[in-house]
């Protein structure tokens, strides 16, 4: 198990490497500049500005210095907010990001699996048929069609909810940007869930369990779900990331003041630093992510050796 | 008299089983209409999509002969909704299309040649899996500027990697079927036998995996285009006319309401097809 972890931490190095590497070389290509403003700056005083944030040394060596720094978890001072290190800018605004995002994927997972092990024990019943078809209209509707059209409806005609903003985390504002991140994800699970539930249901053990006379929610509960679930568990990795771009829009439109919203501010004032510590940050986010969803899958799944 | 009987081949069983689905049926009409109106809608509508007309601005659906409405500006929303889905279709189709003999091509040599080459190859997918790509497509398209076929390549250098997987593992089973040993020992090239033997037999996967690629590459690009880094105006793809209609939504909400329809019905029919096409070509699947 451990050397399973250590084997998974070694190829997440070259990834983290590449994505750091890329990153760094990208936003030095981009035409522009963070310092440009609106009057020109005079050549000594522009000298001054890149001296002192390194950008007047070789492109090799400016990378070796972000690379090492990187290394000690120094992602280097932002460009934009003079007096702000690239860690406090990403230490102010994840929280926001992740209430909504953990919110989203815990309500995705318990309504998905629900209906998911309701639509399986009904098969071709009209609970499966109702969750079938609203999970495979869900699957197409993207989060840039739900958010908007739900703030049509919630905040401008039936004026219930609040159309965006963050309110300090007031339930009344994380209404609507958890359930649009929910949404798809819903249908996802709930389909993965239903597949998996029939399968199993179909199996001998599951026949043996309801042979011996055991009540229909304790075989669901205590022996189907378990198996009936793995390839959910191996889902979540990537559905943690299609979290974090959903996130992207959600911020947006709910006017959210967490990660996803600063990334395409930074990304569109060329605050390189601060890019390229959000692109890390996310980076090993999935890199960890996936390497709990494979350990989860272990312990479910007795079968799997840690090879 | 004496009747011929016809051998039922796979793909006329794959055929038939597609045309029992119903969904499959519905989607692939609904879809037929929706390319059409694609392709010669922009000549039948009455407006050009980028006219300007000062005295219908906001007109409401069915008003001032606007069908589907106008804009902040007085432009013909249906109009605008064709040239859209034809931006967004033909995005969907060409990205979908790099990523088709990318990851066809890497993963059947893969898989193939096997041992180190396939190791090595395989490997370079597992780390550009976990690469946050849409981050790097948001990078590449504010380094460079957002053009038409730079979308195209990126969004088609991101769709590739599990179709190489799907293929890498095809071609790794049929390299072991009698028909590619009897084509080694007939002497023919390697090269000849990837492109003769495994890739044809590749086809069910590949085209089943390609239709469900084309709604996600239409998504992907439609969510650059939200996020103000996709198509630029004058032109719309049916992502900047929701990100506008998302705008303007308390003043007008058919700018809103009717591409959404649009760009959903699309997303229904692609995947309604793609699905029909799985369960026609692999039945043990079900």
């Amino acid at each position: 198990m451990l050397r399973f972890i250590g084997r998974r931490l070694l190829v997440a190095i070259p990834t983290l490497f590449l994505v750091v590497t890329i990153a760094f070389f990208m936003m030095r290509a981009a035409p522009g500049s963070p310092f440009a403003v609106d009057r020109k700056l005079s050549p000594e005083i522009e000298r001054n500005i890149l001296a002192r944030y390194g950008m007047n040394r070789p492109l090799t060596e400016q990378y070796l210095v972000y690379v090492g720094g990187v290394l000690h978890g120094d992602f280097g001072p932002s460009l934009k907010y003079k007096d702000k290190t690239v860690v406090q800018i990403l230490e102010e605004n994840y929280k926001v990001s992740l209430v909504v995002g953990g919110a989203a994927i815990i309500l995705a997972a318990v309504v998905g699996m629900a209906l998911g092990v309701l639509a399986a024990l009904r098969q071709n019943g009209w609970i499966d048929i109702g969750v079938m078809g609203v999970a495979i209209v869900g699957v197409c509707i993207p989060t840039f069609v739900t958010a908007p059209l739900l703030v049509l409806l919630f905040g401008s005609i039936l004026q219930v909810l609040p159309n965006g903003g963050w309110n300090g985390g007031a339930p009344q504002n994380l209404v609507l940007p958890i359930t649009v991140l929910a949404l798809p994800q819903i249908a996802i699970i709930s389909r993965l869930t239903r597949a998996g539930m029939i399968e199993v249901l179909h199996s001998n053990y599951v026949r043996t369990a309801r042979a011996k006379g055991l009540p229909t929610h304790r075989i669901v509960l205590k022996h189907a779900l378990r198996s009936a679930i793995l390839p959910l568990v191996s889902y979540l990795g990537p559905a943690c990331a299609g979290l974090l771009t959903g996130s992207l829009v959600v911020e947006q439109v709910f006017d959210l003041p967490g990660l996803g919203k600063f990334f395409v501010i930074s990304a569109l004032q060329r605050d390189y630093t601060v890019v390229m510590g959000m692109v890390i940050f996310y980076a090993a986010l999935v890199v960890f992510l996936n390497l709990v969803a494979d350990l989860l899958y272990a312990l479910l799944d007795p079968r799997v050796k840690f090879s | 008299m004496e009747r011929l009987v016809r051998g039922r081949s796979l793909w006329d069983d794959a055929g038939r089983r597609l045309l029992r689905n119903r969904a499959a049926v519905a989607g692939m009409m609904m879809l037929t209409l929706l390319v059409l109106l694609a392709v010669f809608g922009p000549f039948l509508a009455p407006y050009a999509y980028d006219q300007v007309n000062k005295t219908d601005t906001w007109a409401p659906p069915l008003t001032h002969g606007h069908l589907l409405g106008a804009d902040a500006l007085g432009r013909d929303l249906l109009a605008r909704l064709f040239i859209g889905l034809r931006v967004s279709m033909a995005i969907g189709l060409v990205a979908t299309f790099v990523s088709l003999v990318i990851g066809v091509a890497w993963g059947a040599v893969a898989g193939f040649l096997g041992g180190v080459v396939d190791e090595v190859m395989m490997r370079v997918v597992d780390v550009l899996y976990s690469l946050p790509f849409i981050f790097f497509v948001i990078l590449l398209m504010v380094t460079f500027g957002s053009n038409i076929v730079l979308i195209f390549v990126a969004i088609g250098a991101v769709q590739w990697l599990t179709m190489s997987r799907i293929v890498r593992g095809q071609t790794l089973s049929l390299k072991q079927k009698e028909f590619v040993e009897a084509s080694r020992a007939a002497g023919l090239t390697q090269g000849a036998i990837i492109l003769n033997h495994i890739v044809p037999n590749l086809l069910g996967p590949v085209v089943v995996y390609a239709t469900l690629t084309i709604p996600e590459v239409i998504l992907a690009e439609s969510f650059l285009s939200f996020l103000g880094l996709g198509v630029q105006p004058p032109m719309d793809s049916l992502g900047t006319l929701i990100a506008g209609g998302a705008q303007d939504m308390e003043l007008a909400w058919w700018l809103l309401v009717f591409p959404s329809l649009t760009m959903v019905l699309t997303l229904m029919c692609f995947n309604f097809i793609g699905d029909g096409l799985r369960d026609a070509i692999d039945p043990k699947d079900r």
